[in-house]
């Protein structure tokens, strides 16, 4: 009989190699051991992602490590996501992503909508080639805390200020937080688009959303 | 050899042919084409290189694009006073910044393939995007890729066939975009030359 302590570094050691049908085994196990959710999630998967990441960084891992890490994840959350919500916990926040209009790169932004969605964060993908008319829709729609843009090249780096230019149009700025990511993406770069945060990667944004959703939530009177 | 030439590995071997065929006295010195898929290493890399360099040439010079460096092989040119090959990528030096750009405008899923990148596919694009080991990643990778546009230096048989087979295992329909080296040919023209200040002697003929 496996016990929780076992579940959880089996999860955290199968989540970083990857192997998806074992972490999917391991939730199950946890789950017919009567371990909460959020202890699978916030004790094994996400950290383990989170060492995923920091390998990146190192030049340890690469994309790959990186992706069949992340299907790892995605298949437990889909386990795990109907029982996280029956739990009642709140949501951190919800957060609207795209892809900008005119570039199809998202396997930057898959991660981190992993890594949001395992922080607590509803997340609302709206895929790529996102054109700034369907984010002012999807604002309208969603009412999101959080919208993000994500760019990978160069030449669709400027499709920032346009959604930046259409959220003003529509009245919205002041609505929702902006944050901007991809591979050229700098800080520089989100302060000259007035975006209000960026991150470099994925457990950064993590806790730049939580930051500025803290920021901004401290702000409104009670 | 007066000048020496740190090249991208993924186009070294056609600029050692022109620099040979048009006799430029140019050392061509190519660093590991694998830095395409890491190009955060890039301008490290051609830094450490050109300084080397630097100690038994009078110019050093740098055959790469920006490359996905962002900037940062700007920075290590504009430090160590070297010049670069003009555009983003190396597609730029084969298509033209317009023409590629127009491409890229018509259909934002296009998968650039270059000769080298058909010739090295099973390496530089299989392997090292991990589809050997998990062919699941296929669609993480390519399912917004609608197309694969091959610039075709030099369009022979064998690359066709390569080339072919390559937009199969990536599941797009290939077009066949002839480049030959033109422009690539024009841009090493005009970098060399400039190179070439502070001494009467130019390296071009």
């Amino acid at each position: 009989m496996t016990s929780p302590d076992e579940v959880l570094q089996g999860l955290y050691d199968e989540t970083l190699v990857g192997n998806a049908p074992r972490v999917l085994e391991l939730t199950e196990e946890g789950l017919a051991l009567g371990m909460e959710p959020q202890s699978l999630l916030f004790d094994a998967l996400i950290p383990s992602l989170e060492e995923v990441g920091a390998r990146f960084e190192r030049g340890d891992f690469f994309v790959p490590e990186m992706l069949i890490a992340g299907r790892a994840m995605a298949g437990a959350m889909e386990r795990l996501r109907p029982l996280l919500a029956e739990t009642g916990v709140e949501t951190v926040g919800k957060f609207l992503m795209g892809t900008v209009k005119g570039d199809v790169h998202d396997i930057g932004k898959n991660l981190v909508n992993i890594m949001l969605e395992g922080a607590g964060f509803e997340v609302i993908d709206l895929g790529v080639q996102v054109a700034p008319e369907k984010f002012v829709a999807a604002i309208e729609e969603h009412q999101p805390d959080i919208v993000g843009f994500s760019a990978f090249l160069t030449t669709t780096m400027p499709m920032f200020k346009a959604n930046m230019n259409a959220l003003e149009k529509a009245g919205m700025r002041d609505q929702v937080i902006v944050m901007v990511g991809g591979a050229p993406v700098t800080q520089e770069y989100a302060d000259a688009v007035g975006a209000d945060g960026y991150a470099a990667d994925a457990s950064a944004t993590v806790k730049r959303a939580k930051a500025l959703l803290h920021e901004k939530r401290s702000k409104v009177p009670a | 050899m007066p000048v020496a030439l740190v090249a991208c590995g993924a186009i070294a071997q056609p600029v050692a042919e022109i620099v040979e065929r048009r006799g430029w006295p140019v050392a061509v010195h190519p660093l590991p084409p694998l830095l395409h898929n890491q190009p955060h290493l890039i301008a490290d890399e051609v830094r450490d290189l050109a300084r080397a360099l630097a100690l038994c040439h009078e110019t050093v010079a740098v055959a790469y694009a920006d490359c996905g460096t962002y900037g940062a092989l700007d920075a290590v040119c504009a430090e160590l006073g070297l010049r670069r090959l003009p555009g983003l990528h190396c597609y730029d030096l084969f298509a033209g910044e317009s023409r590629l750009a127009s491409f890229l405008d018509d259909e934002p899923g296009t998968y650039l393939l270059t000769d080298f990148l058909v010739r090295s596919f099973e390496r530089t694009v299989v392997r090292e995007l991990g589809l050997d080991r998990h062919p699941e990643l296929r669609e993480d990778y390519f399912r917004h890729y609608t197309r694969a546009v091959w610039l075709a230096q030099d369009p022979t048989p064998e690359l066709r066939a390569l080339a072919d087979g390559a937009a199969a295992t990536l599941g797009l329909p290939l077009t066949v975009v002839e480049t030959g080296h033109r422009r690539l040919e024009a841009a090493l023209e005009a970098l060399l030359g400039g190179s070439a200040a502070g001494t009467d002697s130019a390296p071009l003929r």
